[in-house]
């Protein structure tokens, strides 16, 4: 009997430690909630935080701030803009967000595509993926359609075959050639390796893209979460994301 | 021994509130009002209706061809039936990412079968074929496991009759087998129509997600999360109305067929 209940228990409660606390780490665990273009530059400098143990968790920034809405308390959220995470502290739900590293937005094709430049995309055939309106890569890519010659960006969004719900998807809809083009950031392309060329904007469309993190209220471990935030500034994981190909905070 | 009793309604009550406790939220959490603002969006309707269209598509597919390839795995033994039988039922434990990552490899742009497709002229990333694609893909195994163990009980002294009175394998199956297997297909119709209702990710990997194309019911929930969580409610919630509605039609179809009457 007694042993049923605690397996029960252990079910339901969960048992060992989780929080690394009856463990024989004596490190906190840290959740981090960062947005999914930055899932290559944080999973190599996140061992090598000092203070604890990371458990980093990566979607689509619009998902993540949701989830947070939604009571779901990460220590740390990195979102690939401003928006948000200003959204979530004008709610009462994250500290001040810092900018901590800037992006850019490019068009990406294949390696050996006869694609050159965004004016290319407006020719009848052409596929294009972009992301969806509510996530940040999708409002980016919008407000740099936007700055185009009206008819150049109707005839760019009427070629758009997909709307996805984060770079990855974007990403992949290109390498698998499901597309000819799409619009991502800089780092997306440098992680692809060889498969993609990214090819820049014209000057005066690209828009502003910049991170930015804070510290969740009611985080379990206030002060490492504040402690990460200022090191995506200056400290490991300000140079792998330097190494990404992100720029320095504006 | 009294502990055993009061264990095994303890597990009930742990298990009953875990899986009704999610769904209770979705109905708290929206009111009817906000339902019908939010279903009243062009994105919800469109949404909607392609669910619909290719759902019913899918199930048209797996059920025509579904039920003859049932038949003959349900009537017939063959050396590697076992083997047939398993490779079939496979999707359904495939998580749905690996199923959109193997219909990408097999018939996406670059896959296996790719370039014979784009030469037929037929698209399938990115287009409504797709969806189509992945949803019978990850539906069909439902139907077809439930045929075939719907013909495996059939009593083939049935058949066997009507064959002695000098039917046809093809008669006897379509006059005496499809009948009086006829509930136990409903509710594998049943089955694969709720799971492809319910299909996300292989829909979003291999045929993509554009309003009114391929941006079914579940990928437009996942888009609404992070602007529009009301909205996000009500879609969940007719598509548990929906689920519900299955449900109750597989528990009660057998029993229309028991009190309804004899099959012809």
């Amino acid at each position: 009997m007694k042993w049923l209940a605690v397996l029960l228990a252990c079910v339901v409660v969960g048992c060992g430690g989780d929080d690394g606390d009856s463990s024989g780490s004596s490190k906190p665990r840290l959740v981090v909630s960062a947005a999914s273009s930055m899932t290559e530059a944080l999973d190599a400098c996140s061992p090598e935080f000092g203070d604890a143990t990371v458990r980093l968790s990566f979607a689509g920034s619009d998902e993540l701030a949701a989830q947070i809405r939604q009571g779901v308390k990460p220590d740390v959220y990195a979102a690939a803009n401003t928006k948000l995470p200003d959204a979530l502290h004008a709610e009462g739900l994250l500290g001040k967000p810092v900018g901590f590293a800037t992006n850019e937005l490019v068009l990406a094709v294949p390696a050996g595509s006869q694609i050159a430049s965004v004016h290319d995309l407006a020719a009848k055939g052409v596929t294009i993926a972009i992301g969806d309106e509510s996530v940040p890569i999708g409002s980016y890519t919008r407000e740099t359609l936007g700055k185009l010659p009206a008819a150049e960006g109707r005839a760019i969004l009427a070629n758009v075959r997909s709307n996805e719900p984060d770079v990855k998807g974007i990403v992949g809809k290109l390498t698998q050639g499901a597309v000819d083009a799409g619009f991502v950031y800089v780092t997306d392309v440098n992680a692809a390796g060889s498969d993609l060329k990214a090819i820049e904007l014209p000057p005066g469309v690209e828009p502003q893209v910049t991170y930015a993190a804070g510290v969740v209220e009611g985080a379990k471990h206030p002060e490492q979460a504040r402690t990460y935030v200022d090191e995506l500034l200056d400290g490991p994981c300000a140079d792998a994301l330097r190494d990404a190909g992100f720029g320095a905070a504006p | 021994m009294r502990w055993f009793p009061a264990l095994l309604v303890l597990a009930l009550a742990v298990a009953l509130a875990f899986l009704t406790l999610p769904i209770v939220a979705i109905f708290v959490n929206s009111s009817p009002a906000d339902l019908v603002d939010s279903l009243g969006d062009q994105g919800a309707r469109d949404a909607l209706w392609l669910s619909l269209r290719t759902t019913a598509a899918a199930l048209a597919i797996i059920v025509v061809v579904g039920t003859p390839a049932a038949y003959l795995l349900a009537t017939r033994s063959f050396r590697g039936k076992a083997l047939v039988v398993t490779l079939v039922e496979l999707p359904l434990v495939l998580p749905p990412a690996v199923a959109g990552v193997a219909l990408l490899a097999a018939v996406g742009p670059e896959g296996l079968l790719g370039g014979a497709v784009d030469a037929a002229g037929i698209q399938l990333t990115l287009a409504t074929a797709g969806v189509v694609v992945a949803l019978t893909f990850v539906a069909s195994p439902f139907y077809v496991r439930q045929a075939m163990a719907a013909f495996a009980s059939v009593d083939r002294t049935l058949l066997d009759a009507s064959r002695t009175l000098g039917a046809s394998e093809a008669r006897g199956f379509v006059r005496v087998m499809i009948p009086t297997a006829m509930p136990g297909l409903v509710a594998g119709g049943a089955l694969a129509l709720g799971r492809a209702l319910g299909e996300f990710g292989a829909t979003l990997m291999f045929a993509g997600s554009f309003q009114g194309i391929t941006q079914t019911v579940p990928l437009e929930i996942y888009n609404r999360l992070g602007t529009d969580f009301d909205g996000a409610l009500a879609l969940s919630a007719v598509l548990v109305a929906v689920s519900v509605a299955i449900l109750l039609a597989v528990k009660l179809v057998p029993r229309a067929e028991v009190f309804g009457g004899a099959p012809r």
